[in-house]
């Protein structure tokens, strides 16, 4: 009954990586009926990275590119249709239910959905007994220090007040604070936030990412922090990628993706951002035209083709381009012009 | 030609019956808006830029007081008229309100064009198919292809819901809109396009707007003038320009720090501290506990200072013989 991360030694490919995805894909059937098979979503549709211990990337890309369901994938609540996940050595699918278990308690989540994420009539008390109780954790007092300490650490003081607290009670920043503290719990080695800040103000936004940033480093945790907006991930991870219709476009350190974005997507993300100024006001942005696409019929070729301002006629279109183009030596990227 | 602003607001007081006292939402605010003018309401949540919003509109829940003050529309107070002459006259008719998350709010089993043409067949009891061409107009205007006109709201994107809320306001052709958070829940492509509609309809329909939203970036988008609001009071008016380039009260400057930077070597910092408790606000300056400037004086409620033409500050530090 080993956890997973006692193997890690005995990893395959990389040594250091604690996580590795190759090839995934996470397809969802759409039936009618219950039978009927009506179409795929292609949620997500090939995606290879891997992400080391203590280390911090972001995820990056727009509306329904399927950001959270890759969280999901990794999380083990979608079961992926292809492609394989190991964590710290060992292959997600060949799990037992125990080890599966040991698996979760080793990733911590603070999902998207911020108002579903905290259960409403209980008190944070018993919302982050919870999961201490699930994995075993039987003395009551051992569980209250466990909860004191997380609490403290999210800077969440008096511990013993906000304990009482029902989870209207508390502000829209502390709330997220407590959703933190139950993701960190279980000691886990990574952890998956998704969208973390986007629903809370500007300044409160700085808080939790200052947060999450500090409990990251203190604690060498991996990282997997999902947003739409990349003028939040600096300062504070190494690496981003940049999803497009359920597929990695580009992934680089963070500052050379933000100082030298490759990928014509990643550009129209940048350009679609500005500091605040005066001068914005009298400029329209450059906004790549059309919607997202779509995942059930996604665009041949490369899937950005029909916004992307340098589609190449006869190319793009018909050809999708591999993933790992290389030009600039720390950059991978998914589109023709850097071939 | 100056003539009067078109929106002017005095001492504007809202506050809503709690069962723990009065909680004045909205407490003595001054603005004011002039023609094809961009004014953003910026603050913190909590800090009463809906309650402003609903209060012009007077679209306000049951337990809310008779707001006290003064509005003034092209110079005539409309605060005190009947219901009856606001609904007949102003709301729609001059000023237009696209409500916070109004883009969940779209009713699901009527199609999107019906529903955009409700305000002129309500208010300006239009004909059915003349009220048809106007809102496939608004559509066009906002960059939705007319055949949405008859497709359910759950058919559309959230970017195209925001922008059929938006179409709904404009249809009525009024000389203000009010927009509250409209992009706050979309993604930045799409926030960023939602800006761009914004921002040609200004320039070539020649509409006013309040923009209310608690992001920087994206006020700035806007924006010709800011007001900053903190706990129920405007502590900062100001131009554009000002504001973002050298804002004047010390909770401006703060939350010019936290805003995060494409290219800035420091990290953003947070504000310490919580706002106020609304219902039991500090007697005097109520930024005073989270102030790294406050001194003796902001013990007492600061007065709004005219900084300089159209520039206010509610803070000791700029009042004449104040510490700066
Ligand atoms: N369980 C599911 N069954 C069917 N389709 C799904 C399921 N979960 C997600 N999808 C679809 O997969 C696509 C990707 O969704 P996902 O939630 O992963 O996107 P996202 O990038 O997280 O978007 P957002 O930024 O809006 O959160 C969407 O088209 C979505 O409708
Ligand atoms: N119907 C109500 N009854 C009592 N208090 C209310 C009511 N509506 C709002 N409030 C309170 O009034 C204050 C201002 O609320 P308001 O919704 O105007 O703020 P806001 O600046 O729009 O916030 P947000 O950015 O979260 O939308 C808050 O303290 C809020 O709790
Ligand atoms: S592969 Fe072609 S269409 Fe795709 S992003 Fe590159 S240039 Fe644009
Ligand atoms: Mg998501
Ligand atoms: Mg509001």
């Amino acid at each position: 009954m080993s956890a997973p991360a006692a193997t890690a030694a005995s990893a395959p490919g990389s040594d250091s990586a604690l996580l590795e995805v190759d090839g995934l894909y996470t397809h969802f059937e759409l039936r009618q009926w219950g039978f009927l098979r009506t179409g795929t979503v292609r949620a997500v549709d090939g995606v290879s990275f891997t992400l080391d211990a203590g280390e911090a990337t972001a995820v990056v890309g727009e509306s329904g590119c399927g950001k959270s369901s890759l969280a999901r994938t990794l999380l083990g609540l979608h079961r992926p249709t292809a492609g394989s996940l190991h964590f710290a050595g060992s292959e997600l699918s060949s799990l037992g239910r125990a080890d599966l278990k040991a698996y979760r308690a080793q990733v911590g989540y603070v999902q998207q959905d911020p108002y579903g994420a905290l259960p409403p009539f209980m008190e944070v008390r018993r919302i982050l007994a919870e999961p201490l109780i699930v994995h075993g954790i039987r003395r009551r007092a051992e569980r209250w220090q466990r909860i004191q300490a997380a609490l403290e650490e999210v800077g969440l003081a008096p511990a013993t007040e906000i304990a009482g607290k029902f989870p209207h009670q508390l502000s829209g920043g502390q709330q997220q604070r407590v959703v933190i503290a139950r993701a960190l719990l279980l000691r886990p080695a990574m952890l998956i936030a998704d969208e973390p800040v986007s629903m809370l103000d500007a300044s409160v936004r700085v808080e939790i990412l200052t947060l999450l940033h500090r409990v990251q480093q203190e604690h060498r945790l991996a990282l997997l922090y999902i947003t739409h907006d990349l003028s939040t991930v600096r300062h504070y991870v190494d690496r981003a990628m940049v999803m497009y219709g359920g597929r990695v476009v580009e992934q680089a350190p963070v500052d050379a993706l933000l100082r030298h974005p490759q990928h014509p997507y990643t550009e129209a993300l940048l350009s679609a951002l500005g500091d605040p100024d005066a001068a914005n006001a009298g400029r329209p942005r450059p906004v790549p035209g059309g919607e997202a696409p779509s995942l059930i019929h996604p665009p041949s070729g490369c899937r950005y083709h029909p916004r992307c301002p340098h589609a190449m006629a006869g190319r793009c279109e018909l050809e999708p381009p591999p993933p790992d183009f290389r030009p600039r030596p720390e950059h991978r990227v998914a589109c023709w012009l850097r071939e | 030609m100056a003539g009067p602003p078109l929106l002017e607001i005095e001492d504007l007081r809202l506050g809503y019956a709690t069962e723990r006292g009065t909680l004045w939402a909205v407490d003595g605010v001054n603005l004011e808006v002039r023609r094809n003018e961009a004014l953003t309401v910026l603050g913190e949540s909590g800090c009463g830029k809906s309650s402003l919003a609903r209060t012009l509109l007077r679209t306000l829940p049951r337990n809310a007081r008779t707001p006290s003050g003064q509005i003034r529309l092209d110079g005539r107070e409309v605060l005190g008229l009947p219901e009856e002459r606001f609904r007949r006259e102003v709301r729609w008719v001059r000023i237009a309100l696209v409500m916070q998350a109004a883009m969940n709010a779209l009713n699901p089993v009527v199609r999107v064009g019906e529903q955009v043409a409700e305000p002129l067949r309500v208010h300006q009891r239009m004909g059915r198919r003349e009220a048809q061409r106007r809102a496939a107009a608004a559509f066009e205007e906002v960059g939705i292809a007319t055949d949405f006109l008859r497709r359910y709201p759950h058919e559309l994107s959230g970017g195209m819901r925001q922008r059929a809320v938006l179409a709904m306001a404009l249809v009525t052709e009024p000389d203000l809109v009010i927009l509250d958070e409209p992009t706050s829940a979309l993604d930045v492509l799409t926030q960023a396009s939602i800006m761009n509609v914004l921002k040609r309809i200004k320039a070539e329909r020649g509409v006013s707007f309040i923009l209310i939203t608690h992001d920087i970036a994206t006020s700035s988008e806007l924006a010709d003038r800011v007001a900053l609001m903190y706990a129920g009071q405007v502590v900062e008016t100001a131009s554009a320009e000002a504001f973002f380039g050298d804002p004047a009260h010390p909770y401006s400057r703060l939350l010019m720090d936290s805003v995060p930077r494409l290219h800035q070597e420091q990290p953003p910092r947070a504000i310490p501290g919580r706002p106020p408790s609304l219902l039991e606000p500090p007697t005097g300056c109520r930024f005073a506990d989270r102030c790294p400037k406050a001194y003796e004086r902001c013990a007492e409620p600061p007065p709004e200072v005219a900084y300089d033409t159209r520039h206010r500050v509610r803070c000791w530090l700029h009042h004449p013989g104040g510490r700066r």
